[in-house]
């Protein structure tokens, strides 16, 4: 870690919060575990084969039939529960990072585009961005959902429908400030071209306010994409995600099976509650209002 | 002040005109409601009927015109589902989402403005730290997961409170609400309480911001000055300054916590919109759904439009700039 780059410097502060720092060692986990599922996990939640129906509903700490011990329980297909969470999780990261990454890239070119042009094309934009924001995004995605049907394509873009109008408008408020400036007149007059200098000088300088606002949203997909899970509206039972795992524990919990939709649950919340954690410190950081 | 007026007022009507065509068509992309209607073995004849009945055949634009026509008139259409007019199966469902969205807003604004003025207050204190990390907590859980961790809790497992359903309701003016009865209290409990943690949250950050950024500012001083009471300084000067967003985020929220009952009405089977929206999507009733979203449209707009205007009433200087 080298102190001199910028990129080290960010790096050393980071460190020195220790709660963001296990925020973040904690999302590492999480990710390189959903990652290796395949290899980590106990069973294989997809081989139907491998399903022992016996089992079913058995509390945490069974010692199952296939020779091994459920740690965290069993589903109502007789699943092992800590192998359905780790696959689930990487179903859930993998759709959120996925469409995160559609709406920023998708988001951040519109508000830039936008900021540069000006004019009719930039009113135009922003207007559509304005009105999408002043609707909740659960509404818009629930309704997109209904549209585009159950499944990775749809819910991806009911995510990306919901979340990119967030990147337009910081991207476009960061853009406004840097298209005054000098150094794009310098450029436009060496002369290069238009669409090198919004994509190769403006848009790296709005970079820092949207690394802040990829953050706050990947979180924001997660616990979005479970919300529409748990509705029905996200991805099918074939292929659970960890909303899809809540909800299909939830019928159970009432007559007191809880571990089938809790621990997914508490999963999803460490996830969620150590990406906002770090995005926090990142915001503090990247913050211009707060440099020492 | 009438010119302004008049401005907003059109800014909405077209606003509202654009989203109930963006609506209507996004609403009429999906599936074809006849094949989920009628039967497969079902006759040409009956389908023809039922397609001519609903204006199916039609093209799209004149349905579109159809339904705006229908819906100055109060009209929404029958359900394809229930069989009833959409206006009444709306009106019935709308006192039950109506009185949770009030509740767990008020609750959340009655509780949240205290809390968060007093973690601005004194910012360095531990409750004012407990009160922060709570707040954060509240802010990152997906509410379907509190919904389920409460039911988990008081239901499941002490069985102190009723994990579904509406309880018992008094009729008043033809409608029926369970703010009234002690059971519906019980049983309108958890769904506020999950409804209104992320508002609450909100409201305790904005409020604690707000009050953080006037302590040191020269209105807290002189009113110190001026001899009284930090209860009196609190409650008079500071409240009233701070409370210019808070309206703003209060009314705003307002809308979209009629998004999140749908989850909340969900997880509790609370008989309102939210849980008659999800049932509508899934059985592709069309003129529910176009019904719940151009309502809801409409609401946003009118709230929105409510906030402007409560802006400058608030504000003597915007009062002055917009004459």
């Amino acid at each position: 870690m080298n102190g001199a780059t910028p990129f080290g410097r960010f790096c050393r502060e980071f460190c020195e919060n220790r709660v963001s720092l296990a925020a973040f060692a904690t999302v590492l986990v999480l990710v390189s575990v959903a990652v290796f599922a395949p290899w980590v996990a106990p069973q294989n939640p997809y081989d139907l084969a491998s399903l022992i129906l016996a089992d079913a509903r058995r509390p945490p700490g069974f010692l199952g039939a296939g020779g091994y011990t459920h740690w965290l329980g069993t589903d109502a297909q007789g699943r092992d529960l800590l192998s359905a969470i780790l696959f689930g999780l990487a179903i859930s990261l993998r759709v959120s990072l996925t469409a995160g990454a559609i709406a920023f890239v998708l988001g951040a070119t519109l508000g830039v585009v936008a900021a540069f042009l000006g004019g009719k094309i930039e009113t135009l934009i922003m207007r559509v961005v304005d009105l999408q924001l002043s609707f909740p995004a659960l509404l818009l995605a629930l309704l997109l959902a209904a549209i585009v049907g159950q499944g990775k394509t749809g819910l991806t873009v009911a995510l990306v429908a919901a979340q990119y109008a967030y990147f337009a408008r910081t991207a476009h408020g960061a853009a406004i400030a840097e298209r005054s400036k000098e150094y794009v007149e310098a450029a436009l007059s060496v002369p290069l071209s238009v669409g090198t200098v919004v994509f190769r000088h403006i848009l790296p300088n709005c970079l820092s306010p949207l690394i802040v606002v990829a953050t706050i949203q990947i979180a924001h997909a997660i616990s979005l994409e479970a919300t529409l899970s748990f509705l029905g509206l996200g991805l099918p039972p074939t292929e659970p995600s960890l909303g899809t795992l809540i909800s299909n524990g939830f019928p159970y919990m009432l007559s007191g099976r809880y571990w089938i939709s809790i621990f997914p649950g508490i999963v999803l919340l460490v996830l969620i509650v150590g990406i906002n954690l770090v995005g926090d410190q990142v915001r503090d950081q990247l913050n211009p209002r707060f440099t020492r | 002040m009438l010119g302004f007026f008049i401005q907003r007022l059109g800014q909405a009507a077209v606003v509202m005109f654009c989203t109930s065509v963006l609506v209507f068509l996004g609403v009429y992309a999906i599936g074809n409601p006849i094949d989920v209607l009628i039967s497969p073995d079902a006759t040409q004849e009956v389908r023809a009927e039922l397609i001519a009945r609903y204006g199916f055949d039609q093209p799209l634009y004149q349905q579109y015109f159809g339904f705006v026509n229908r819906l100055l008139n109060h009209d929404f259409g029958t359900s394809l589902v229930f069989n009833t007019p959409v206006t009444d199966l709306i009106l019935n469902r709308l006192p039950a989402t109506l009185e949770l969205t009030l509740v767990a807003v008020l609750g959340a604004a009655l509780l949240g403005i205290p809390l968060g003025m007093y973690a601005g207050y004194r910012p360095d204190s531990r409750s004012a730290r407990l009160i922060m990390a709570a707040s954060t907590i509240g802010f990152s859980v997906p509410t379907f997961w509190v919904g389920l961790v409460l039911i988990f809790t008081f239901s499941v497992t002490l069985g102190w409170l009723p994990a579904g359903s509406r309880g018992d309701t008094v009729t008043i003016f033809g409608t029926q609400w369970s703010v009234f009865t002690l059971d519906g209290w019980r049983h309108l409990l958890l769904p506020a309480v999950n409804l209104g943690l992320f508002k609450l949250s909100l409201m305790i950050r904005l409020a604690r911001a707000g009050t953080r950024e006037l302590m040191p500012s020269d209105t807290v001083k002189f009113a110190r000055a001026t001899g009284q009471s930090e209860w009196t300084v609190l409650r008079h000067h500071v409240l009233r300054l701070i409370s210019l967003p808070l309206v703003a985020v209060f009314g705003l929220e307002l809308g979209s916590t009629l998004a999140f009952a749908v989850v909340t009405e969900t997880i509790y089977s609370w008989p309102g919109l939210g849980k008659l929206i999800i049932d509508s999507i899934f059985s592709l009733d069309r003129p529910v759904m176009l019904a719940y979203l151009i309502l809801v449209t409409f609401f946003f707009i009118m709230i929105n439009l409510l906030v402007d205007i409560a802006y400058v009433g608030l504000d003597p200087r915007l009062r002055r700039k917009s004459r």
